[in-house]
């Protein structure tokens, strides 16, 4: 096997046999595990870490420590931003495709800033990128980072942007320009930070090396639409020393948009399929690229950099640079984000039978809802955020959501009586009052018929049943 | 000058850089020719300018030195290209009076032989195509929507129409859903007759959805088939609950395709298109494996879906069909449709935005074929599409043309 095809072997098929063999074989339980096979095959699923295992940290395993490092480290390095509690970790891919094991360090998203910007507007998009939160089934969706730009091209006034923006925040920043002198006023503003430098061009990219290693900071290589001189240029800085890089190859909103894909594509394959060390670096993309060329309304600009950023977390990218702060721009992105980088192991349902939530007693409500997991944490959240006491009777539709799975027949009258009867609700309520989701309410008849319940059709979301118990609900 | 050896690097690295002495500046005074000379001598050593320090220590060689480079180092890239065993079936929808229908052109779409947009490997043979819902009787639609045909809610055929003249559709989908037996049951016999309509009133490819009641879907479907016999209608769906045969058999007898909808599991996938075999041949097969809304499922049905075309690509000869994406699902998502406070944004932007991205995530997992609703959707998935298929030469991106982003001013 040459070395390419080993390390081709590397992301997803590595046997907890094969790490087990490294391990101490102590079985100690330092960890937690019963046994040093449990252990391992937690690592393969890199439910621990390597740092763990205590004995494996002494020194007479270090050369053990080193092989098994080895092979556990992910195809896509994963590269650190900022320092201490507000650190940021980017990349760490073990895989391509998300169905192969799971994607980790979910694309960071970073919002840009001026040196031109009156203060006023500079502190209110620190505050509004801190304060971005949007709870989705019990998570808080945030922003990550802000982006420093020099476009007055003064050092000093760069410099002093980057300390006044470090005064505001305790989110990691990325520090924008291309010539070396601005970017170091911008690095010995915000020395103890460990910013990303954007970035090392073929032009600049030996000072721009110097002062990564002077300053210890990440760089970024920017070499747009072009993998020949990106390839070069990391070979190079590597060489250099530089051991964090993050690869630009180019976000192109308008003409360019399919090499774009392509050039993310080609890199993360290299990287990942066929062990390319010198493309195994976290990917930057930078929708705010929409805002170049465009003529007309900001809603225009706002509209193409919301779908070029979904189609840049889709492919691959582990970094983003983008303007808007609308909501409606942010918010199919910071949930898409959410969504596939889900472990997609999980299973997409949630266990069938009857949930009491709240306080209920026998004049309490009883509804249905399906099994599908999205479906369900919704109906639940919503339950709980209108402080509702209630049953409610989870039913098997295969995992499906509720208009999907009337249409599709896995939910029917007949599972909603069989619920009825199997949870022992009636045992519970005095009443014989079943309210269902809105979307089966061509069901209610027939459900009547076999149950011999009443039903009231409720709401078509969910979110509507704490307004309809006020307005329907008597027993 | 101090110059350290790497073991001192991390102890007084940040001492130095707390002094905060300007390297580059430093590296002027310098001058460049010097420093390449102390580059050489010392090699692999980190440089370390401390002017507060005055006197250079003697350098520590820890390690055989190394020369920095100073010119870029020249690397290949070679395209990671790949072969796959598998191609994806060529399906054609619609046909024009020389075909045996009356439309004004078919659509061809499928023939892939390489991932989505894997165009360092291959072109994308066919555009995706993007199909407007119409609906045969009212039914709730987000806000949104509902302003752009708020007028032709009650007429399928101007629906379409309206859909096609204004809007860009590439085809229509029309949902016969007044046929539900719980809702208004509206005889096969109708239901034909309203599919004529459309028929009349547009002349790019149709498909054809039912109500989800499988046996009556099945009456409708061969009243449909008949009367749009040589058509190449799409027939929206055809699933594992129905009568497989009897659909099957009409579809092939009247020449049409059969959309395969299973929910979300590649194995039923395979299941019902093994059942279609014994009935139609590959080649009038699509199938659509379900499509979730974006924060409702959309991570499921993005993964069924790219596993399905690699393993089509890879060789599994039951999943080599072009794809059907339900995009329209989109607007399940409360997020899409639901007012909400400022600063979300009106949903008039959020609701198509929603379905923008819902479609382009599974565009690039390879979906042949998007049913929409949203005008601003429909373009902008329409733009995508049409830059994807132009590209593939690596010429288009002009770094010159982002080159300057760093300085924009906004």
């Amino acid at each position: 096997m040459s070395e390419r095809e080993i390390r081709k072997t590397r992301a997803k098929e590595i046997s907890p046999i094969d790490v087990y063999k490294l391990l101490p074989k102590t079985n100690c339980k330092e960890c937690g595990e019963e046994n040093c096979m449990a252990f391992a095959a937690k690592l393969v699923n890199r439910e621990v870490t390597l740092e763990d295992c205590p004995p494996l940290l002494k020194k007479e395993n270090e050369e053990a420590y080193k092989k098994l490092w080895e092979m556990l480290k992910p195809p896509v390095k994963e590269v650190t931003i900022g320092t201490g509690d507000h650190a940021i970790k980017i990349g760490g891919k073990l895989v391509m495709y998300r169905h192969e094991f799971t994607y980790f360090n979910p694309t960071a998203i970073a919002i840009d800033v001026t040196d031109k910007m009156p203060e006023e507007e500079l502190l209110d998009r620190v505050k509004r990128t801190e304060d971005f939160q949007y709870e989705y089934i019990g998570q808080d969706l945030r922003l990550d980072m802000i982006a420093v730009r020099s476009t007055s091209k003064d050092s000093k006034l760069f410099g002093s942007t980057v300390e006044k923006v470090l005064r505001n925040t305790s989110l990691p920043l990325v520090l924008c320009a291309f010539n070396p002198e601005i970017m170091e006023d911008g690095l010995v503003a915000a020395q103890k930070s460990r910013p990303l430098i954007y970035a090392a061009t073929e032009n600049n990219w030996k000072d721009m090396a110097e002062l990564s290693s002077m300053y210890d900071c990440p760089l970024t290589v920017f070499a747009p639409n072009n993998l020949k001189l990106l390839r070069s240029l990391t070979k190079t800085l590597i060489d250099y020393g530089i051991k964090d890089l993050v690869l630009d190859p180019g976000t192109f909103p308008n003409e360019g948009l399919s090499d774009m894909i392509n050039n993310f594509t080609m890199v993360r394959r290299a990287a990942c399929k066929e062990g390319d060390d010198l493309l195994g670096f976290p990917l930057m993309g930078t929708p705010i690229t929409a805002w170049l060329e465009h003529k007309g309304t900001a809603e225009v600009a706002m509209w193409k950099e919301a779908y070029l950023t979904s189609i840049l977390i889709t492919r691959y990218a582990d970094i983003l640079i983008m303007h808007s702060l609308d909501g409606w721009v942010l918010l199919p992105n910071v949930i898409l984000r959410q969504n596939l980088y889900t472990d997609p192991r999980k299973p997409v349902a949630v266990k069938p039978g009857l949930r009491v939530l709240g306080e209920p007693d026998e004049n309490s409500p009883v509804m249905f809802t399906t099994n599908f997991a999205l479906t369900y944490y919704t109906v639940e959240s919503d339950i709980k955020s209108g402080q509702v006491n209630c049953y409610l009777m989870v039913i098997d539709s295969g995992g499906i959501s509720v208009e999907s799975s009337v249409a599709g027949r896995q939910l029917t009258a007949e599972k909603v009586a069989e619920a009825l009867k199997e949870t022992g609700i009636a045992d519970k309520v005095k009443h014989r009052k079943l309210i269902i989701p809105g979307r089966a309410a061509r069901l209610s008849g027939e459900i009547e018929e076999l149950s011999g319940w009443e039903v009231m059709v409720g709401p078509l979301d969910s979110s509507g049943i704490p307004k309809f118990l006020q307005e329907k609900w008597k027993t | 000058m101090k110059i350290l050896g790497k073991e001192e690097k991390e102890g007084e690295k940040k001492a130095v850089v707390k002094f905060g002495p300007k390297l580059l500046e430093l590296l002027s005074r310098l001058g460049e020719i010097e420093l390449e000379d102390v580059d050489l001598e010392v090699g692999d050593l980190e440089i370390w300018l401390q002017p507060s320090a005055g006197v250079a220590a003697p350098p520590k060689v820890v390690a055989p030195p190394k020369v920095k480079p100073t010119e870029i180092l020249e690397a290949e890239f070679v395209p990671p290209v790949w072969e796959y065993p598998g191609q994806i079936v060529e399906v054609k929808l619609g046909a024009t009076r020389g075909e045996g229908g009356t439309r004004r052109n078919s659509l061809t779409i499928g023939g892939e032989r390489v991932p989505a947009y894997y165009l360092f490997e291959k072109p994308t043979p066919h555009p995706p195509v993007v199909v407007f819902d119409v609906f045969d009787a009212k039914i709730p639609l987000a806000k949104a929507v509902k302003m752009h045909v708020r007028d032709v809610m009650e007429d399928p055929a101007a629906w379409a129409k309206l859909a096609v003249e204004k809007f860009g559709a590439d085809m229509i989908t029309l949902h016969l859903i007044s046929t539900d037996p719980l809702i208004q049951d509206a005889s096969p016999r109708e239901a034909a007759k309203t599919v004529e309509e459309v028929l009349q009133a547009v002349d790019v490819p149709l498909a054809v959805g039912g109500c989800g009641d499988p046996e009556k879907d099945v009456k409708v479907f061969e009243k449909v088939a008949e009367v749009a016999e040589g058509e190449r209608l799409l027939i929206n769906s055809v699933r594992l609950e129905m009568d497989i045969e009897r659909v099957a058999k009409v579809i092939k007898k009247h020449d049409h395709v059969a959309l395969a909808f299973t929910s979300m599991d590649m194995n039923l996938a395979r299941e019902l298109n093994r059942r279609l075999y014994d009935f139609l041949p590959k080649e009038q097969i699509v199938i659509d494996t379900t499509t979730a809304a974006l924060g409702y499922g959309l991570d499921y049905a993005f993964s069924i879906m790219e596993r399905t075309r690699l393993a089509g690509l890879m060789g599994d000869p039951q999943l080599q069909h072009p794809m059907a994406s339900g995009t329209t699902n989109a607007w399940a998502a409360r997020e899409a449709w639901m007012e909400m406070v400022p600063e979300w944004g009106p949903r008039e932007l959020r609701g198509p935005i929603w379905e923008t991205v819902t479609a382009l995530t599974l565009l690039l997992t390879g979906v042949d074929l998007f049913m929409m609703m949203h005008p601003a959707a429909v373009k902008t998935v329409k733009e995508v599409i049409g830059e994807m298929m132009s590209g593939g030469g690596g010429g288009r991106g002009r770094p010159e043309k982002i080159a300057e982003w760093v300085t924009l001013k906004i």
